[in-house]
């Protein structure tokens, strides 16, 4: 009731100051704060019931090594939380086991620090939702990695293998003109779709062929990253990238599984890339 | 220590009281905590490698297989490997039955597999029919389905599910058609 009084309010008011604040944004911005405080006077009703939800998380610490990983229940309210699971970490840190060890950095999906597997899924945890209440929620670490601790995954060999790839501009020859090197907006378009990957591993970690030879299959994220600059029309060391994955493992190991494209916390498309690899090194060679 | 745990009463007591928003809350609470717990000790760069070795002999691995949520993605992938083992396994282990049926005294000719064979009831054939068709059928779908994937198309999340029920569905049809032939 009184929260749609409000609400009524609101609209009534904004329009009032649509028609009274043609003078610009700084105005608006003041109707804004206005409002808000509108809102807080006015009472909106307190949510008194709680709404309680059970997260299950795997716990494993590297001082008592000789205690077996073991999932440990948190309870949380959800009328208190952040709509994210990040929120609920963050919560549960604060609030319950400050033990409780994870990363995080930017909680919007562009840093790729908190990829684990919710529900079973890789994701960031920061772009997650958390889920009906009545459910419980398990969170392991990124699947089939060492553990550093808790959620914490050793990122090592991913990071390895992705400088060996060598991601960055290579040329052989100078700039035509001693200016930048300089590509159509066509060839920059081929780039949509590759340059967005931030490295946050959940493709890799999600995939069963990666699980079984990580040492030597590179996985799709890396992979990926080198079609980045298999498919860059700057770079003039396309033969030697593809030279490099002549061999069973490097890039072969993908059976286009599609776990990653499944997973892929930005929408993008890591089992293509490998396909592209795949049918450009069949048809040049 | 005492100092520091009335610091920290009176922290919490400023949080319980004032109406903070729920984000502003946590940081608080957080900073109080830090002072409490500060009991590490200072380590050289050489003893920090140490520790970090011996950390990571023994750091477990995390679940996968078990924990990672069914998708028709992977459960796809893996019945195909399956049924192309079971398939070449049986091709393999009657054939070599074959080879050493005059030694075990045992007849596999076509002949005589036929003929007792016919003997069976309707259920018992179609049903063994079945169990040859269906990993058949669906090892051969899924072939054709990798061959445009090599082709680079159907490689979106769209393009996959659809392919992958467009066999599935081609795969029951095909093998209860070949089960009643």
């Amino acid at each position: 009731m009184s929260l749609s009084f409000v609400s009524q309010q609101c609209l009534r008011q904004s329009a009032v100051m649509g028609v009274a604040a043609v003078g610009g944004i700084r105005a608006l911005a003041g109707g804004v704060r206005h409002l808000a405080s509108v809102a807080s006077t006015e009472g909106v009703p307190k949510q008194e019931q709680k709404r309680m939800k059970k997260f299950e998380i795997y716990r494993w610490n590297p001082d008592t090594p000789e205690k077996k990983p073991e999932m440990q229940t948190y309870e949380i309210d959800l009328n208190k939380t952040g709509p994210m699971v990040l929120d609920a970490l963050i919560r549960i840190k604060n609030e319950i086991d400050p033990t409780l060890t994870f990363r995080r950095s930017c909680r919007e999906g562009i840093c790729g620090s908190c990829a684990m597997n919710i529900e079973g899924g890789n994701t960031l945890a920061c772009l997650c939702r958390i889920s009906d209440a009545d459910k419980v929620t398990r969170i392991y670490p990124l699947p089939h990695t060492y553990v550093v601790k808790d959620l914490v995954p050793d990122m090592t060999q991913f990071y390895k293998q992705y400088k060996s790839i060598k991601p960055y501009l290579q040329r052989k020859t100078p700039s035509p003109d001693g200016r930048e090197f300089r590509q159509s907006p066509e060839e920059r378009k081929k780039l949509d779709g590759l340059y967005e990957c931030i490295l946050c591993a959940c493709c890799s970690t999600s995939c069963p062929s990666y699980w079984w030879n990580s040492q030597e299959y590179l996985g799709p994220a890396i992979l990926l990253q080198s079609y980045r600059w298999i498919a860059d029309s700057r770079d003039e060391f396309k033969a030697e990238r593809k030279q490099a994955f002549e061999n069973e493992m490097s890039l072969y190991r993908c059976h286009t599984i599609m776990n990653c494209t499944r997973t892929c916390p930005k929408g993008l498309n890591p089992g293509l890339a490998i396909a592209q690899i795949k049918k450009e090194m069949a048809l040049s060679s | 220590m005492l100092s520091r745990s009335v610091v920290r009463a009176g922290l919490k007591g400023m949080i319980s009281a004032t109406p903070a928003s729920a984000i502003f809350r946590p940081a608080v609470a957080l900073q109080a905590r830090s002072t409490s717990t500060n009991n590490t000790t200072a380590t050289t760069h050489a003893q920090g490698d140490e520790i970090l070795r011996a950390q990571r002999l023994k750091r477990p691995i995390s679940p996968h297989l078990s924990i990672y949520q069914p998708q028709l993605t992977w459960y796809m992938s893996s019945f195909t490997r399956i049924t192309g083992v079971a398939l070449s396994g049986a091709l393999y282990a009657y054939f070599a039955a074959y080879a050493a049926s005059p030694l075990l005294g045992l007849h596999l000719e076509s002949s005589a597999v036929a003929a007792s064979f016919a003997t069976l009831p309707f259920a018992g054939k179609f049903a063994i029919k079945l169990g040859a068709a269906l990993p058949f059928a669906y090892h051969s779908w899924n072939g054709v389905r990798h061959l445009i994937w090599d082709m680079g198309k159907e490689l979106s999340l769209k393009g996959v599910y659809r392919t992958g029920y467009a066999v599935l569905g081609l795969t029951v049809v095909t093998s209860v058609g070949l089960a009643l032939m």
